[in-house]
């Protein structure tokens, strides 16, 4: 019998649902996914948790996570 | 307890029809003490709702004068203002709308050695500032002076904003830590701002400042609200406030300190 695995994680990204065909994910590798060019102007909330730039890499996002994109806003004038 | 004469009544009259406001509300209004901490494209819808519902007593900071370019947006300032400083034209328009109110101006910028003395005599501040170093300084100050304020921030067609109460809720720095790396901004001029997206979060403030004094409904404490303007999509992110936080933790700020600040300060900002 043939089996064939297919890992899907399903992550809540920013208020939506989205499918993610990956075993395992980092933070870093996630927002490469989802295109964001300036990591260093994001905060990631996991779960509720806020994560620091430098905690990116070794930050593993797993099926069912809630992530969040806060994205800094200096303006203001 | 003040007395409201016949014509404080009838400006105020849509206020106090209102069952949340009422005339107890209107009377704290008039008593309330507000600081707006700059007088551009946030303060100038802040400061001109603020007079309107008549907040009695209403500090303006801002170090810079008026400059043609801010016109796109800045709407308490006009064309006859250019090249006077902006504290003074923004009093100028509250005192014409509503000339019993005292407007403090502070033609300055603020830093960590002054900051503590300028949001001392008011109950809310209002953070309408353009940059992290100040937006960073003014959560600082606010926390260690235990002072209620409203963070804004707006890019492009895009803002967010929320509401701080020290030491209860979420601050600025429980949920972005630090300024971001000053030499990763580029310019200013190249960011842009669609001018009314400064309107709808000024107002949005303002409405957080008004509720704040008169007590009613849920201000938006341990929530970053953001928008979108290009998709109306608002979006509310609810926080959680970082027990070890570097200001409002346990060994949080005892001594505020300047960031570093970038000439110009623009960011990547989509989908918030
Ligand atoms: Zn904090």
């Amino acid at each position: 019998m043939l089996i064939i695995s297919i890992n899907i994680m399903k992550l809540t990204i920013n208020g939506e649902l989205k499918e993610v065909a990956k075993a395992t994910l980092t933070v870093t590798e996630l927002l490469k996914l989802e295109n964001v060019t300036m990591p260093d102007m994001v905060t990631v909330q996991l779960n509720d948790e806020f994560m620091r730039p430098h905690q990116y890499p070794g930050i593993t996002v797993s099926d069912g996570d809630t992530i969040n994109f806060l994205y800094f806003m200096g303006g203001g004038q | 307890m003040r007395n409201f004469t016949d014509s404080e009544l009838e400006r105020y009259s849509r206020h106090i029809i209102l069952e949340d406001v009422g005339i107890e509300g209107q009377q704290k209004i008039c008593d309330a003490r507000v600081l707006v901490i700059g007088a551009g494209g946030l303060g100038s819808p802040v400061a001109l709702y603020l007079a309107a519902a008549g907040v009695g007593t209403i500090g303006i900071a801002d170090g810079d004068e008026v400059d043609l370019s801010n016109l796109q947006r800045q709407v308490i300032h006009t064309t006859a203002d250019v090249g006077i400083p902006k504290v003074d034209s923004a009093k100028n328009k509250m005192l014409a709308i509503n000339p019993s109110l005292t407007v403090n101006t502070y033609h300055q910028m603020l830093f960590a050695n002054n900051i503590l003395d300028i949001i001392k005599p008011y109950d809310f501040i209002i953070d309408g500032t353009d940059n992290f170093a100040t937006k960073f300084l003014v959560n600082d100050a606010c926390v260690l002076a235990g002072k209620p304020f409203s963070h804004g921030g707006i890019l492009r067609f895009a803002g967010q904003t929320m509401t701080v109460k020290p030491r209860e809720s979420a601050c600025y720095a429980c949920v972005f830590g630090q300024p971001p790396p000053a030499g990763l901004v580029p310019t200013c001029s190249s960011a842009g701002i669609l001018g009314a997206v400064a309107g709808i979060l000024g107002a949005i403030q303002a409405a957080e400042t008004l509720k704040y004094i008169i007590g009613s409904g849920q201000p938006l404490y341990d929530q970053l609200l953001s928008f979108d303007a290009k998709t109306m999509n608002f979006r509310k992110v609810q926080l959680k406030r970082n027990p070890k936080c570097r200001v409002c933790g346990t060994d949080g700020v005892k001594v505020l300190h300047d960031y570093e600040q970038a000439v110009c300060e623009v960011k990547n900002a989509k989908n918030p």
